[in-house]
Order: structure tokens, then C-alpha cells, then sequence
């Protein structure tokens, strides 16, 4: 049997993050009690009719922008189908003239996806399915709540670039961080503001060809994600090792069972007899509106971590573990931490560590932190008035409830050690511990240890780690 | 009715299906006549010279009608949920659902 390669493509739901949904006044907000969003044109009352969101174009054509696409002049269509989760018995959508076409998004290691279209559409409602354990076939009713029905939602679809789980993993990632950055979406998966489906299939390596795909609803987060690319890739290989072929067909990812399974679904489901929806006029930004929307966009994410890596390494290469850092740092959306450290005199590598590892544990936090008080906060552990251990305590007080750090460290009393004070400990240590100190005389560095190990017994550890092996060294001569 | 029908029975039931229509095999045979009397109809169309002729998509020379991204008032619940035949716990109650979401 040869071996195979899978090939992945991602179709990604996003809703946008509008006051009002997509064609009517009502509001667009997650959480509200069932049915209180509702009016005669989201509930497909006769005689009502769509108005389109100006917000809403505007946030697709932010997408794009990001996305690197060409905004073209746009058609909505009616996608048709009897299902309760749309009242109308379709959903308006973009079809064969969507907003945006053929753009690209960037990976964290610099290589591209291509970006086939990103589309407007309205969402549908939500139906809960009652009886049966919650199983649609053996339901026996269902019950529909029409507040989501006609929020505006943009499909971002990705050509099948994809290899792996990995990549479909850092795309979706990567895709989060660049909604969020538009301010076109909060990018909460487990919400549903961002929904993921993928389309796998399998290949002889070498071949040219797409093999058939399956497509994977039900993605609730990037490791539901990984886990059913994974899978599916292991169920296709095995149906075609065992000499069968892939039929295409939507599947649903099982999280608990870890396993897709086939949904139900009968053969003309998928014609839905697309026309152009005669309610709508067509949608074409113009050249005035789509430069004042790009010239409001925020820096993407990519050209975020460029920044950082100038900052860190303004003349050089940027270490392995440092751009792990710098990633983390910008899709925390922590980069101003950074950025006012190092800009106020904070070394790069501490200010990054600082905001990649103590920072991103508490990201709601430190979102909200003043820079500058980190800053400060940063600046005392450089500059030794606190240690390493005093300065992550400090930055927990300061995360849950503000301040200035120099106080919130004196109320803790973490007041700096004077150098005669850490001295004078040093040499009584010294003193009192003869063999140790001959070894560490004669070169044994480890004994250090040995000493800040004294010292802070001595100084119930105030004292600063790096200060003791500093008088250490000076007393060595 | 001009020519013969160019839409099958198996075409017409097809539509029917889709539409979630049910006909009796003389409706069947009866819509397959007036359907393809329609397709004709509107095939008259093919025969003008479209060379060069943009798509239309919309009758009205309009475009970019938009509204400003405002909240408007909702409908009662209660109002809206009175003219359900069935309705539970604030939701509309449905029959239960075969068949695969979209």
C-alpha cells in the first residue's frame, strides 16, 4: 500500500460582534432569554422585509482586508431548506459573488493559506432537542429559539493547503487572533462566536488529485479540532487499506466517544436551489468606503509579532523559546506589556518572560493592567530592590487589584535589602561555614547554591538570589 | 400547449420532493404539462443576443442599501409566541426533527 498524505481545508463560521442582526434592528447578543430578539423579519412574518446591517458589511470587509482578499461588489442569495432552525425556510447567504475573494492568511512560521472566499450570511436559530437523551433520531420534539436567526455570521473558507493537524490547529489559531485584532469577533469558540468545520481527505503522496472528503461538524474547540482531523485521517487510511473508498458525507465529531460518525442524510439534502434573493439589492463598497476601512484596521497579528521581534532583537535572529514567547504574547494580546516595558528600560528577555509566563496565566488581567505599573513592577526586579520570587507575587496583587508596585511591595514587606545589610549576612555565612567555602574557593561553583541556601535562611528570604552569588564571587576575588 | 413537455415525470416529482410537495400521480402528470409550458415560456429569453450583456441581478438599478448598525424594539414574546401552535419553555415547540442541519 502506498502511503498516503491528507489534505485539509477549513471552513470557519464566524459571528460578528454587531449591536443588531444581519437584515433587522433586533439586538445580536448571546445569552439573552429564548425569543426575546425577535421581530416579523427574522421570524419570516409575511409581508416584512430585509434591510442590510451597515455594521455588519463593514466588519466582513474588515475580514477580508486582514485576510489580504479582494473585496468585489456582492449578491445575496436564498439558500433553501425546510428545517426548523430557519422560520423563513431558507437562509440568506452569499453564493456564487461573495464579498471577499482570493486572499491568504500568514502562519506563525511565515507560510501562507490561501483564503478561497469569505462570505456574509445570517445565522439560524438555535433548536434544542427534547427526549431521547438528547439524540436528534430519537427525539421527541425539539424546541427553537429564534434569537441568533439572522445574526450576522462571515464563512471564511480556506483552500485545502492543509497537511496536518497541527497546521489546521495554527491556522485556526491564527485565524482567532486576527478576528479578534478586526474587533469582527470576541473569537469565543466555546460560545459558538467561532465555529470550525473540516474538510479531510486522503492521497497517495505524490498525487496531484484530492481524494473524496469528508466534512466534520461539531468542532467546539482547537482540541476537538486536532483530535477529529486526527481520527478521520486514521478512519479513511483504514477504509482504503482495506480496499474501499471514501464516500463523501458530512460526519460528526463525538468528543466523548473520540470518533466521527456519519450523519444521517438523504440524497437531494444538497440541493438547495440557490436564487438570487429579490429583497436584497446587490452590496458593492466603494472605493471611498473600503479605503476608510482599511485605514482604520489595527496591525494584524504577523506584523504584532514583527514588532516584537524587533524589539527583542533589533539587530539578529530571535531564539527558538523567545518566539514561542513572542506568539503567546500576541495572541494573549499582551503586546503592550512588552512593548512598555522594553521601551522603559525593562531588558527584552526579562520583559518577555515576564509577559509570556506570569502575564498570560492571568491574560483577563493583565489585559486590563497599566502598562507602566508593570513597567515599574519589571524595573524593580531588574534593578534588584525585589527578587524574582517577591516580583511574581507582586504581579499577582497587581493583576487582581491594581496599584502602584513599589507599595504593594513595601506592604508585603519586601523592602530591599541594602548592599551593606547583604554583605554583612554573606560574610557571617562565610564565616560560619569553613569546608563549604574552601570548596567553593577551589572552584566548586555548585556550593553557591549552598549559600544562597544560608543566606536566605538568614534573611527569611529576602534576600536576592543573584546579589548573594554576585558577594560570593567578590570575596572569591 | 406549444411542443412536447421537456420535463420528465421523474424531474416534476423531484421538484415536488423539494419543495416538500405532495402530488398524486394525475397532479404529477398535470404539473409536468404546465411546468414545462412555464420552462418554455421563459426560454424565449435564450433566444435574444446576451453577448456582452452583464448578469442582472436585481430588476432595480440599486445598490448598497444599507441601515445603520441600531437596535430596534422586539416583539413581545408572549405576542409572538401565542401565534405558535405549540410553544414551551419560552421556545417554539416543533415536531421532532429526521434528517441531517444543514
Amino acid at each position: 500500500m502506498p502511503d498516503f498524505e491528507s489534505v485539509i481545508g477549513l471552513e470557519v463560521h464566524c459571528e460578528l460582534a454587531t449591536a443588531t442582526k444581519l437584515f433587522c434592528g433586533c439586538r445580536n447578543a448571546f445569552g439573552d432569554e429564548p425569543n426575546t430578539n425577535v421581530c416579523p423579519v427574522c421570524l419570516g412574518l409575511p409581508g416584512s422585509l430585509p434591510v442590510l446591517n451597515a455594521g455588519a458589511v463593514e466588519l466582513a470587509m474588515r475580514i477580508g482586508m486582514a485576510l489580504h482578499c479582494e473585496v468585489r461588489p456582492s449578491v445575496f442569495h436564498r439558500k433553501n431548506y425546510f428545517y426548523p432552525d430557519m422560520p423563513k425556510d431558507y437562509q440568506v447567504s452569499q453564493y456564487d459573488e461573495p464579498i471577499n475573494v482570493d486572499g491568504y492568511l500568514e502562519l506563525p512560521d511565515g507560510s501562507r493559506v490561501g483564503i478561497v472566499r469569505a462570505h456574509l450570511e445570517e445565522d439560524t436559530g438555535k433548536t434544542t432537542h427534547v427526549g431521547g437523551g438528547g439524540r436528534i433520531h430519537d427525539a421527541e420534539h425539539a424546541l427553537v429559539d429564534y434569537n441568533r436567526a439572522g445574526v450576522p455570521l462571515v464563512e471564511i473558507v480556506s483552500a485545502p493547503d492543509l497537511r496536518t493537524s497541527g497546521q489546521a490547529r495554527a491556522y485556526a489559531g491564527e485565524l482567532r487572533s486576527i478576528l479578534v485584532a478586526t474587533g469582527a469577533s470576541d473569537g469565543r469558540m466555546e460560545e459558538g462566536s467561532m465555529r470550525v468545520d473540516a474538510n479531510v481527505s486522503i492521497r497517495p503522496v505524490g498525487s496531484a488529485e484530492l481524494g473524496t472528503r469528508c466534512e466534520i461538524k461539531n468542532l467546539n474547540s482547537l482540541r476537538s479540532l486536532v483530535r477529529a482531523i486526527d481520527h478521520e485521517i486514521a478512519r479513511q487510511t483504514e477504509v482504503v487499506g482495506a480496499g474501499d473508498r471514501v464516500v463523501q458525507q458530512t460526519r460528526h465529531w463525538d468528543e466523548e466517544a473520540g470518533r466521527t460518525v456519519a450523519l444521517r442524510s438523504k440524497e437531494e439534502a444538497f440541493d438547495y436551489r440557490y436564487f438570487p434573493e429579490p429583497d436584497l439589492v446587490p452590496v458593492a463598497p466603494d472605493a471611498g468606503w473600503q479605503e476608510e476601512v482599511a485605514s482604520a484596521l489595527p496591525p494584524m497579528p504577523a506584523e504584532r509579532r514583527a514588532r516584537l521581534r524587533s524589539l527583542v532583537a533589533p539587530e539578529g535572529a530571535v531564539a527558538a523559546a523567545q518566539d514561542d514567547q513572542i506568539a503567546t504574547v500576541v495572541e494573549q494580546e499582551l503586546d503592550a506589556l512588552v512593548v512598555a516595558a522594553v521601551e522603559g528600560g525593562v531588558g527584552a528577555g526579562l520583559a518577555l518572560a515576564r509577559t509570556a509566563n506570569e502575564a498570560a496565566a492571568d491574560a483577563e488581567g493583565s489585559r486590563k493592567v497599566d502598562p507602566q505599573a508593570f513597567r515599574a513592577l519589571l524595573l524593580l526586579e531588574q534593578e534588584g530592590t525585589i527578587t524574582a520570587t517577591q516580583a511574581k507575587a507582586v504581579l499577582g496583587e497587581l493583576l487582581e487589584h491594581g496599584g502602584d508596585p513599589a507599595e504593594i511591595a513595601r506592604r508585603k514587606g519586601f523592602e530591599a535589602m541594602d548592599a551593606d545589610r547583604l554583605a554583612a549576612t554573606v560574610a557571617d555565612v562565610v564565616a560560619a561555614n569553613p569546608p563549604e567555602w574552601e570548596r567553593f574557593r577551589s572552584g566548586e561553583d555548585k556550593l553557591a547554591q549552598f549559600f544562597i541556601g544560608q543566606v536566605m535562611k538568614a534573611t527569611s528570604g529576602k534576600a536576592d538570589g543573584k546579589a548573594v552569588v554576585a558577594e560570593l564571587r567578590r570575596l572569591r576575588g | 400547449m406549444a411542443g412536447t413537455p421537456r420535463l420528465t415525470r421523474q424531474e416534476t416529482a423531484h421538484v415536488a420532493r423539494l419543495a416538500r410537495i405532495a402530488l398524486t400521480d394525475e397532479e404529477l402528470e398535470q404539473f409536468a404539462g404546465q411546468l414545462a409550458a412555464v420552462l418554455e415560456h421563459a426560454a424565449a429569453v435564450s433566444a435574444l443576443e446576451t453577448e456582452g450583456v452583464p448578469p442582472t441581478a436585481h430588476p432595480l438599478p440599486l445598490r448598497n442599501v444599507l441601515r445603520p448598525d441600531e437596535v430596534r424594539p422586539c416583539l413581545d414574546r408572549d405576542e409572538v409566541l401565542s401565534q405558535a401552535p405549540a410553544a414551551e419553555e419560552g421556545r417554539f415547540r416543533v415536531p421532532r426533527i429526521l434528517g441531517e442541519s444543514p
